[in-house]
């Protein structure tokens, strides 16, 4: 996933759906005030294709998504367990979550496990202090960008990323860049595929576009369908006798019984 | 046939490369071939020389690139010395087009990976020959291709993508200068070895030229850059 932030205010951060995949393209992108986040669809199994629309953007805090690129078992158990966590603290505190909450609880979980756990998160928010966009590595690791990328599509997403980004994107700029980083993946990585999610956040606010493009269609369908005519068409009538084939044998043996 | 892999061979055959240079990025534009390829040579993780020419012309019409292996990059030039060589002596107006060029050093690289033994390079051959402008790479396992535009090792990941979406016929030279910094911009921000000393060299029907060794502007100005950890004090 790649995530861009751009400025602190606004806070919001859209999400771009992330396919579960062993190899996730995640990218997302932080705006002023915006925060998107992407993802493709595709979810593999080895050189197969085993979910072609699966969906890899998690829910954890209202205000908080995750993306999650690795075993997709792994990263949907993970963003589940921490999310309930959240929830827990929410009604302990009585506050909004934070996205540096999120951010400990999972390095923490991912640190014990010493990178088994092979959950590659892109983790955004927007929350009381401003918008917010970490990346989380199996091993445990985060980092704080403006802009980042997970999975086998990263590179291909981040050379996009790092050529067009700016700060002071406007939100529909944003979401262009992000969709732009993901179709870079989907076209350019096999791990890769099938549509692009988004997934903005902003204070107060989330907006999921769940397949916002959908640049691989399925070709040559028939709106009417396929079908075959029933009638059979006789074309020529003619009767062949089929001859009788008599062996005489002369002079043999009498057969074994 | 038993000194094919045998232990007295070993001694002899390349396993591993020890100097090596980085990505080559190359593309077709109006008038002719534009390569871009840093000058660094490194030792492993160490950046050890930084002054290595790896874009060179061959003949009157080509131009390559190497990545990889240094030392064998600088065979690859000697014994295209002296197939260019070899053909002038011939002295019938007619030269060696980058076409041929790319065919001879396909055979060289295959040749030498059937025995176990490769020049450890990916190379990306250019040129223009009668109006016909051509691009090809070879790879140190002898897998080659012609497109409108190449790139070798890490290149392939980062500068690819851009190239697919940004590339079109009939670029004119500064388009062309300013996608291949575009490209070495990102290789230089995102590839562990690449230095920040490059040069562009491009071939047209009139004959090869070579910049000057120059620098990119990188920008490191992001707010979240700046102030990581705001909001949580105390975490990286």
């Amino acid at each position: 996933m790649t995530a861009s932030e751009s400025m602190p205010h606004k806070g919001g951060f859209s999400f771009d759906l992330c396919k579960r995949n062993e190899m996730l393209a995640q990218k997302g992108l932080k705006q002023p005030g915006f925060l998107k986040t992407g993802a493709d669809t595709r979810a593999t199994e080895g050189p197969i294709v085993a979910d072609k629309n699966c969906e890899k953007i998690h829910y954890m805090a209202p205000n908080i998504y995750c993306c999650g690129a690795g075993t997709a078992a792994d990263t949907e158990a993970v963003t589940d367990m921490v999310s309930s966590q959240l929830k827990l603290h929410r009604y302990h505190t009585g506050r909004e979550s934070r996205v540096v909450t999120a951010l400990s609880l999972l390095k923490s979980h991912l640190f014990s496990y010493q990178g088994h756990v092979s959950a590659a998160l892109v983790l955004g928010g927007v929350d009381v202090t401003g918008p917010h966009l970490h990346t989380i590595y199996p091993h445990g690791s985060t980092d704080t960008l403006p802009f980042a990328t997970m999975g086998s599509g990263s590179l291909a997403a981040m050379a996009i990323f790092e050529s067009k980004y700016r700060e002071g994107l406007c939100r529909d700029e944003g979401i262009k860049l992000v969709a732009e980083a993901i179709c870079s993946g989907i076209f350019n990585d096999l791990g890769s595929g099938s549509n692009v999610d988004i997934c903005v956040i902003t204070k107060g606010k989330q907006e999921y576009l769940r397949n916002y493009m959908s640049p691989n269609p399925r070709t040559y369908i028939s709106e009417k369908g396929y079908s075959f005519s029933k009638k059979t068409e006789v074309l020529l009538t003619k009767i062949t006798p089929l001859r009788e084939m008599v062996e005489v044998i002369e002079g043999a043996d009498t057969m074994e019984e | 046939m038993n000194n094919l892999i045998g232990s007295e061979g070993d001694s002899q055959r390349t396993l591993y490369p020890y100097v090596t240079g980085t990505s080559v990025v190359g593309i077709k534009y109006k008038d002719g071939i534009l390569l871009a390829a840093d000058m660094g040579g490194s030792y492993g993780s160490t950046l050890r020389y930084k002054t290595v020419e790896r874009l060179k012309s061959v003949g009157k019409h080509s131009i390559i690139g190497a990545s990889g292996e240094i030392s064998d990059f600088q065979e690859i030039m000697r014994y295209l010395d002296e197939l260019i060589l070899h053909d002038n002596m011939w002295d019938d107006g007619n030269s060696l087009g980058p076409k041929e060029v790319h065919n001879y050093l396909r055979s060289v690289m295959y040749n030498r990976r059937n025995k176990f033994n490769p020049l450890w390079n990916s190379l990306v051959l250019g040129g223009v020959k009668n109006g016909q402008k051509y691009l090809g790479t070879v790879s140190m396992i002898g897998v080659h291709y012609e497109d409108n535009h190449v790139a070798t090792g890490f290149g392939n990941h980062l500068a690819r993508p851009l190239l697919r979406d940004e590339w079109h016929e009939n670029l004119t030279y500064e388009e062309g200068v300013k996608l291949l910094e575009k490209c070495m911009r990102v290789l230089l921000y995102r590839d562990r070895s690449a230095v920040n000393k490059l040069q562009i060299a491009k071939i047209t029907e009139e004959g090869f030229t070579i910049s000057q060794p120059y620098a990119l502007k990188t920008f490191w100005d992001f707010t979240a850059f700046k102030n990581p950890t705001v909001g949580a004090e105390g975490s990286w």
